[in-house]
């Protein structure tokens, strides 16, 4: 039995060796190289293809937001054209699609994107429809205050009593505030939407905000030199994936591949600090890929 | 049913404030609603042009604009309803007295708001009143101060009781929107707290809810009729 499956092995390992090399002779389909990955692979398949359709956030500054010529900007982009060119296709054939929160899953079920990367964070729901490759980024629940307050400098700082901070009625991060608070009637401001958060805060109404730091991020590149987050950093997590189709664990651990690789390589630094970088010195830790 | 015992407390805290808005609110809408209807009816035409304009504004603007104005409008003129920290009523308002300017900016808003609707009722009231009364009060030599003092006023709050608890009953369901400018806790607030954040099931939240608003309209609904009641037999 055993003898039999190694067998099985080899000839489909000398197939595809085969197979692979006749591949690249006349490889003139696509601009990619599909010659070096496994024949029948999805790598290969996008690499033939020559397109790679990438679905991302529009309006999320600092990680995918369209410039003035519509061309998507931002460290999720940045990932995405990484991925592309390792695949061996130009900036020009990345087909960019936009993702709003509620679609990506069905962006991917419905096979119009290759890969979504927008701001995407991995929990189990989401699971059981798409898989993930990652995570490349950890989000997590942020500070933002005034440039010129360094009353506050994390969370404890709430522990005093006397400073006030703002957050959106309903949300988990106003949630995940409340243990820091002496007084929850004196400290803390909910509203419907961040925005006027950010009013109350320009207003000198609430000392602070508190949300996840990509939506803050946003926030202080809207209007920078404003406002900033403060010493501490996350005091949550939330890990941003790379949603691929269900089941296709090939080009999830290829990607997986690259990001270690790119952890290294210093190409992921590279792509912090052009795009969200410019509104968070503080370089992110890589964090570990799951290959679950 | 688990979703409304285990977060008793936090209802408990929610009706407390939203209660705690909505008297302070009434009274503040009375007080304005009864200065605007004896302006409306003075004989000085500025006087009255004052009281009309306040009503016309007030009474066709919608409630959610005047909450927007005087909420995220007036902190930026330097207004923070800062008149409303009442030394001693602090004592037993502890939101009267903090820093953060939601709360008492809520009552000011809810009681310029109802202010208008409680001088329409007032008014009407006032009409109600045989202009004999008015006339032969002036006869004996009261001035308008007295008139109304001791003629007119005391017999039309009879007449006006009954719509004034209708406007008060409106004013208590309007002070749902606050939750949503600032005033952390209270009830309508509570909702979204354990339903989005906490994702505890909707239906048990909302039956809770709303009874944390009947447990404050029905019972002034029955005394309104009580009242009525009392009235018609001392006709």
């Amino acid at each position: 039995m055993k003898f039999r499956r190694l067998a099985a092995l080899a000839t489909v390992g000398v197939l595809a060796l085969t197979a692979c090399g006749g591949n690249g002779d006349d490889n003139n389909g696509g601009n990619g190289d599909a010659s070096q990955f496994p024949e029948g692979s999805t790598m290969a398949a996008l690499a033939e293809a020559g397109v790679l359709r990438v679905g991302t956030k529009f309006d999320q500054p600092g990680f995918g937001q369209v410039n003035l010529d519509g061309v998507p900007e931002g460290f999720d982009v940045e990932i995405a054209k990484i991925i592309a060119e390792e695949l061996g296709i130009t900036e020009d054939n990345i087909e960019w699609v936009e993702a709003p929160s509620a679609v990506r899953e069905e962006l991917l079920e419905r096979n119009e994107v290759d890969i979504v990367i927008a701001t995407y964070t991995i929990n189990s729901e989401r699971k059981e429809r798409v898989d993930f490759a990652g995570p490349y980024y950890m989000a997590g629940q942020h500070i933002m205050v005034m440039a010129d307050n360094d009353e506050i400098t994390g969370p404890e700082s709430f522990e005093s009593g006397e400073h006030t901070v703002c957050s959106v009625q309903g949300s988990t991060p106003s949630e995940q505030i409340r243990p820091y608070l002496a007084n929850e009637a004196e400290q803390l401001v909910l509203f419907d939407v961040y925005t006027r958060c950010v009013d109350a805060l320009k207003a000198g109404d609430v000392d602070a905000v508190t949300t996840d730091n990509v939506i803050l991020l946003g926030f202080i590149a809207e209007e920078p030199g404003t406002f900033k987050l403060v010493e501490s950093g996350t005091f949550t997590e939330e890990p941003y994936g790379i949603g691929v189709q269900k089941g296709k664990d090939d080009f999830r651990s290829w990607i997986n591949d690259l990001l270690e690789e790119i952890y290294e390589d210093g190409r992921y630094a590279a792509a912090w600090e052009r795009t969200a970088g410019q509104f968070d010195p503080q370089l992110p830790e890589p964090p570990a890929v799951d290959r679950y | 049913m688990r979703a409304i015992v285990d977060n008793l407390d936090l209802f408990a805290s929610g009706f407390l404030l939203t209660f705690q808005l909505c008297l302070l609110a009434a009274v503040g809408s009375l007080l304005l609603g009864t200065v605007a209807a004896v302006l409306r009816i003075s004989p000085l035409p500025p006087l009255r042009w004052v009281g009309t304009a306040y009503v016309t504004v007030f009474r066709n603007v919608p409630l959610t604009v005047v909450a927007f104005m005087v909420v995220f409008g007036l902190p930026h003129l330097g207004i923070r309803a800062d008149f409303l920290r009442i030394p001693g009523l602090d004592v037993i308002f502890p939101r009267l007295g903090i820093e953060l300017p939601y709360f008492r900016m809520a009552i000011f808003a809810l009681a310029l708001y109802t202010g208008a609707f409680v001088c329409e009722a007032l008014r009407s009231g006032i009409n109600a009143v045989p202009a004999g009364q008015a006339e032969a009060a002036r006869a004996l030599g009261l001035t308008f101060t007295q008139n109304l003092r001791y003629v007119v006023l005391p017999q039309a709050w009879k007449a006006a009781v009954v719509p004034l608890g209708s406007v008060i009953i409106a004013m208590i369901k309007n002070s749902a929107i606050f939750g949503f400018m600032g005033l952390t806790g209270d009830l309508s607030a509570t909702y979204q707290q354990l339903i989005s954040a906490r994702g505890e099931p909707a239906i048990p939240v909302f039956l809770a809810v709303t009874v944390g608003f009947l447990i404050m309209t029905v019972p002034l609904g029955l005394l309104l009729d009580q009242i009525e009641k009392r009235r018609a037999v001392g006709r």
